[in-house]
């Protein structure tokens, strides 16, 4: 082993250990991961929020990069950063050491700051334009998310939508206080400045003779049509639907209520239904819903906000019949099988306006008696592409099969967009790969340091009913930074250079801030400790195969 | 310039002019005025640029003296006896690692039963260790013999005991004549270790050596004392030119017709022969050995004395070429191998063994035992007379051992 | 670096880099270029925490230093690994001598350079808790009495691991040992009254002296870093798991310290001239048992044969350290 002749005091030259491999004692060898964290697991819209936490934990120049990689996915940030119910929240891994983190309200921060620094999105360049033409209906957030990935695609895309003012149920089925209209406005027109068309007052009737001319066509019509249920009612009675209520109160022309209104229903539009009324001058809301509120479909947030400005809620309760100033409902019990019956037992609440809010239908006159295509329990049938029955023709949105609300429907759009483009190339429709999820207990969260959430500050209650002035606010640039840092980067590294530092045997390279790490194999004894001090979990140990 | 001074200060003085730069001790007779004179010229700066460590044990003397060598500075310690057992894992080392450091030893007995007074026991159980040991057989060559040994540990890179007899010199006041500090500095440049701790070109030192390796680490230890012996020669014949006067030599022959009082080297000395008594000695039995021959020879009883200055390397060849064709040869062994005999004497008897002269081993002044002239002139007549026997306890107490046991 | 407390949450103080840091609050084994003082080649077992803590040190210490930085080390796991020749794994000028000297070898080299007007270069001595606190001891006293500008950093892994796992002064009480073994009316280490050299160290009034574990890297390097701003004799004592020795996971070396530390039995703490100055308080306290439980050699303490007595014991000597370095939070809940 020895060529040179032995010195005289046995010395060797320092780190002369290299020439001895240890990587051959090792039976597992650690890979590096990049796991889909649970956040974006649950995004309706497939946002890659690891990613874009990861940019704006860095603060300043990191905010922009933060809302560029933010809207590859969701051109809306500050619309979804106010209306979105962040299922991410609520799938975070953080949930389970402290508190989730409010994914939410920094993109609502992004989205704002982006609006205020006046942040515009790069129009494709020209060797990209396909000189196709696509055309959306509907202007509501699948319409505009359609829109948008198309025309990053490459296309000429051409928006029409049926009312004055574009936005669809952002604008006509969420109060302002919620999320305010300069907003929509501003997102909006980014979108035109890339290039979109938007079109109002555009009601299409004729499907096939309006996308003459157009080489695909998107239909996001939404579901703006309130449903009835047969209440026996006075002629007297004033009924109206939630829908009208929200859309006629956003257009500037709200309704007469009177003092006291029922809203019947227990869905967020109902929550938005009854603290529109305490808006609109009404001194008492009182939602009545005949189950109970472990079974209520309104977003917890919504119902909160909906009781501290004074809302009541009548819970395991029917509308039974109408009368004028008042409403007879009906006690109900849930039985075994924990569905609501009837109880004999009636009650009165005074109301001088009862509002529906019972649920909502797609508006399907736009396809009706269309060859081909499809409708199934009250919304188009599509193909996993999005692609209705008639070839080149897709739809989106409320008007579709899934979810209802704004962040499923930009999702929609944007699983449509690919659907168009892949159809305009001639290519197979390639459905996004799933990767396992960096689950919890994948994670070493030691090395999370405590950190509790920042809340939003909110409008005290007082202001809150006396206007449609925004309820939420947004966070400081400061709660906005440290909420993103609280980002655990599930299943993703985040360079924190544990595996680097923790190697008892010096075997990890570190490649240069963005580059992440190698491990030299050569030595690596497979002992293991990277792996299990990655706080994200992000390196697996691999059994060798000799 | 001759002085009086006792040997224990003559030798401070001849390291002091020696420049180390560090010099670290624990107290132990008959050693310690050596490292109380040190002490004092660091403190007032007559020795400067040197660290004195007060140690807390020979083994930390020992091992302080390695770090210091191991970090390329000079190094001085002194020890005896118990001290030097202590050490004992450590001067191993220290010859492993090639670190040139000087260590007196005052040479004492060992215990147990404990005893403070000279034999050479101590060093001597150190044979084995690597080191380099040379004896002194008065303080003149005491004094010289500290600087030669720096040149010569730091030419081979090898640690040197230098060896001298407790109490007997070490307390004893001779006329002594210290070199200069300039005839030091012009002999001994400052050290220029083969290798050191090294922030320029880090380098690991005292690696462990497997089987591969090991018997050639031990085969190059053995080949480098051996070839010591020429250097050693050299070094000393340089020192004496270098002043202008006789000085310490590995080897002596003498007999009462030498040309100079302290005997010349052996190449310059007829080598015993028949009808002479070869007597092969160190240290400073040998002086009183010199008193004694002229009074044998009037008795007629013709006496080559061998003094050897170099223990460690054993200078086999030189101890045979001194040897000649005497009639016999008798070794005054200081240190003793219980169960086999004198331990010089085991040294001569291996470099004479074809010679087929009979040889006699005298265990001679152990812890402290005085030697005297007459007690040497009885043995030696003994000899002459071929009454010696093979291995004789001189002065030995019949009565206290006869019974005994 | 300042032992400081960084509020980013994601990374906290915990993590061994930060890109959200400051380059002068990052840790040094985060830098790309760090010195790596003890490098890849070498023969230590996998999962080997005195490997680990070595690098952390002296590469703390080159930083420090500048690369002017001399090593002497004691014979033991972390000489034998690293330099069996011709292959060294260190980078830096290193020297074994023998087992009980370091402290000693490490005076030495401390006075040859002070003696040449080289007090820029700087000196650690460094050997496992046997070399330290056994056979070492008295140099180690002697170095620190004398208070010789030299940092001991003895690598605890509480017993004589490099010869297959004796027991050493430093092994705890019930620990099985190849000379403890888990056999007889007391299995295990016997409970004696205990050898903790930190506190031997404090006894000497010396400048500086500190504990440390595998499991607080950050903690660990600001205290090389201060224990390199005194001049004379510092000492820092790191308790490195084992798992050849322990019986544990070789994944789990560092949650075995910190385990140590967050059950009280190994505290973490700062002491100057002889009085405590800083503890690190327990972030989350765990039971005694969460620590010993993984390990083989604490095995007969559970299961069919579950010695509660000693168990008992064990945690008493948890809640003394507890209350005598006073390692609860204010509040006295972790």
């Amino acid at each position: 082993m020895t060529s040179a002749t032995v010195p005289p005091g046995l010395s060797a030259p320092a780190g002369s250990s290299a020439v001895y491999h240890t990587g051959s004692w090792r039976t597992e060898r650690p890979v590096y991961m990049s796991l889909l964290p649970p956040c974006s697991a649950a995004c309706p819209a497939g946002e890659d929020i690891q990613a874009w936490l990861f940019e704006a934990q860095e603060a300043g120049d990191g905010y922009e990069r933060a809302w560029r990689r933010l809207t590859v996915e969701n051109p809306l940030p500050a619309i979804m950063g106010r209306v979105c119910y962040h299922p991410c929240q609520a799938a975070c891994n953080r949930v389970q050491l402290d508190e989730m983190v409010g994914i939410n309200a920094v993109e609502r921060f992004l989205g704002d700051l982006a609006i205020a620094k006046g942040w515009q999105f790069e129009p494709p360049a020209g060797d990209r334009l396909t000189g196709r033409r696509v055309l959306v209906i509907g202007s509501g957030p699948a319409g505009l998310s359609a829109a948008y990935h198309l025309r990053m695609s490459g296309h000429e895309v051409h928006v029409l939508e049926a009312k004055t003012e574009f936005g669809g149920m952002l604008r006509y089925g969420i109060p302002a206080y919620r999320l305010p209209r300069h907003v929509i406005d501003a997102e909006v027109a980014r979108l035109e400045a890339v290039g979109i068309v938007l079109q109002a007052n555009q009601r299409v009737e004729d499907l096939a003779a309006r996308a003459a001319g157009y080489d695909a066509t998107v239909v996001c019509v939404g579901a703006g049509v309130g449903a009835h249920v047969s209440i026996p009612a006075a002629t007297a009675a004033k009924v109206l639907d939630a829908v009208r209520l929200l859309e006629e109160t956003a257009a500037g022309t709200p309704p007469l209520l009177g003092r006291r209104v029922a809203i019947y229903g227990g869905g967020n539009t109902a929550m938005d239904a009854a603290r529109t009324a305490r808006r609109l001058g009404a001194e008492d809301a009182v939602i009545i819903y005949r189950r109970t509120k472990a079974q209520m479909p309104a977003h917890e947030e919504e119902y909160k906000d909906a009781i501290s400005e004074g809302i009541r809620v009548k819970w395991l309760s029917t509308i039974a019949e109408v009368e004028r100033g008042k409403v007879v409902i009906e006690r109900m019990e849930l039985d075994a099988g924990g569905r609501p019956q009837p109880t004999g037992v009636f009650d009165e609440v005074e109301a001088d306006t009862v509002v529906l809010a019972i649920g909502q239908d797609a508006d399907l006159d736009i396809v009706e008696g269309v060859p081909g295509m499809a409708v199934e329990r009250g919304v188009i049938a599509v193909d996993e592409r999005m692609m209705t029955g008639v070839p080149g023709v897709f739809a989106a949105g409320d008007a579709a099969p899934g979810d209802r609300t704004a962040t499923y429907a930009v999702g929609q759009g944007k699983l449509a967009a690919r659907g168009v483009d892949a159809y305009l190339r001639g290519r197979e429709f390639a459905a996004p790969q799933r990767v396992a999820q960096a689950t919890f207990d994948r994670l070493n969260t030691w090395y999370y340091a405590d950190a509790p959430a920042q809340s939003r500050p909110e409008l005290e209650a007082a202001r809150r009913t006396s206007g449609f002035e925004e309820v939420v606010q947004g966070l400081s640039e400061a709660s906005a930074l440290f909420e993103a840092r609280r980002c655990m980067s599930c299943g993703n590294c985040f360079e924190c250079d544990n595996c680097y530092g923790l190697c008892p045997d010096d075997v990890i390279r570190k490649l240069g801030e963005g580059k992440k790490y190698s491990i030299d194999l050569n030595y690596c004894k497979g002992c293991g400790i990277c792996a299990a001090e990655c706080p994200c979990g992000c390196i697996e140990m691999v059994p060798e195969e000799r | 310039m001759l002085e009086l001074l006792e040997g224990s200060q003559a030798v401070a003085r001849a390291v002091g002019l020696a420049r180390p730069g560090v010099v670290c001790a624990y107290p132990i007779s008959p050693q310690t005025h050596i490292v109380e004179a040190l002490s004092g010229m660091v403190r007032t700066g007559k020795l400067a640029n040197c660290d004195y460590i007060n140690v807390e044990s020979e083994f930390a003397a020992m091992s302080v003296s390695i770090g210091a060598s191991a970090a390329g500075a000079r190094v001085y310690t002194a020890t005896a006896s118990q001290g030097l057992l202590y050490m004992a894992e450590a001067v191993y080392n220290a010859s492993g690692l090639k670190l040139p450091i000087v260590m007196t030893v005052a040479n004492r007995a060992l215990g147990a039963p404990i005893n403070i007074w000279n034999d050479q026991s101590d060093s001597l159980s150190q044979r084995d260790s690597g080191w380099l040991q040379l004896f002194a057989v008065d303080n003149q060559e005491a004094i010289d013999l500290h600087v030669i040994a720096y040149k010569v540990a730091e030419e081979l890179s090898l640690p040197v005991m230098v060896c001298m007899d407790g109490f007997v010199l070490t307390h004893a006041s001779d006329v002594v004549e210290l070199p200069t500090q300039e005839q030091v500095d012009a002999f001994l440049p400052p050290i220029t270790p083969l290798e050191k701790l090294d922030i320029a070109e880090p380098r690991s030192m005292g690696m462990m050596a497997g089987p591969d390796v090991f018997t050639e680490t031990k085969y190059l230890a053995h080949m480098a004392l051996v070839g010591a012996s020429k250097v050693i020669k050299r070094v000393a014949d340089q020192y004496a030119a270098h002043l202008g006067r006789d000085a310490w030599q590995p080897v002596r022959v003498w007999g009462p017709d030498s040309p100079s009082e302290r005997g010349g080297p052996v190449s310059a000395e007829r080598p015993a022969q028949q009808g002479e008594i070869a007597v092969i000695g160190m240290g400073s039995v040998m002086g009183t050995m010199q008193a004694a021959v002229p009074r044998l020879k009037e008795q007629g009883i013709k006496i080559r004395l061998v003094t050897l200055g170099s223990y460690r390397p054993f200078p086999a060849r030189s101890v045979r070429e001194a040897i000649g064709t005497a009639d016999r040869v008798v070794v005054l062994d200081r240190a003793l191998m219980p169960g086999v005999g004198g331990v010089l004497s085991a040294d001569v008897r291996r470099s004479m063994a074809r010679l087929g002269i009979p040889m006699h081993s005298v265990i001679a002044g152990l812890g402290g035992r005085s030697i005297t002239e007459r007690s040497l002139g009885k043995v030696l007549t003994q000899a002459k007379a071929g009454e010696l026997g093979e291995l004789e306890f001189m002065d030995l107490k019949r009565d206290l051992v006869e019974g005994a046991g | 670096m300042a032992k400081t407390h960084i509020p980013f949450m994601q990374t906290g103080t915990l993590v061994v880099g930060n890109r959200l840091l400051d380059e002068e609050d990052r840790a040094v084994q985060s830098y790309q270029n760090r010195p790596s003082t003890l490098t890849r080649g070498h023969r230590a077992c996998q999962g080997c925490a005195e490997a680990l803590a070595a690098r952390w040190v002296l590469d703390t210490a080159m930083e420090v230093t500048q690369g002017k930085l001399m090593v002497a080390n004691a014979t033991g796991c972390l000489e034998v690994f690293s330099t069996l020749y011709p292959e060294s794994a260190w980078r830096v000028p290193w020297v074994h001598s023998l087992f009980a000297n370091a402290a000693s070898v490490a005076t030495g080299i401390a006075a040859a350079n002070h003696a040449r007007g080289r007090d820029d270069i700087r000196v650690i001595a460094q050997g496992g808790d046997g070399g330290t606190g056994d056979i070492g001891l008295a140099c180690l006293s002697g170095m620190f009495e004398r208070n010789d500008d030299v940092l001991y950093v003895c690598y605890d892994n509480q017993a004589y691991m490099n010869t297959g796992v004796q027991r050493s002064g430093a092994t705890p009480p019930a620990a099985r040992t190849a000379t403890t073994p888990a056999v007889g009316p007391h299995p295990g280490n016997v409970f004696g009254q205990g050898k903790f050299v930190p506190k031997i160290a404090m006894a000497h009034d010396i400048p500086y002296v500190a504990t440390a574990t595998v499991a607080d890297l950050r903690d660990l390097e600001a205290k090389v870093r201060k224990a390199m701003s005194h001049r004379g004799a510092r000492y820092i004592h790191i308790l490195v798991t084992c798992p050849l020795g322990w019986g544990t996971k070789t994944a789990d070396s560092i949650k075995m310290a910190r385990l140590a530390t967050r059950c009280g039995l190994f505290p973490v703490f700062e002491a100057e001239y002889g009085e405590v100055t800083a503890v690190t308080k327990i972030r989350s306290q765990a039971p005694v048992e969460d620590y010993l439980r993984p390990q083989r050699r604490f095995a007969h303490l559970f299961g069919a044969k579950a010695d509660e007595a000693a168990l008992e014991r064990i945690r008493g000597a948890a809640e003394r350290n507890i209350r005598r370095y006073n390692l609860l939070p204010e509040g006295g809940v972790a």
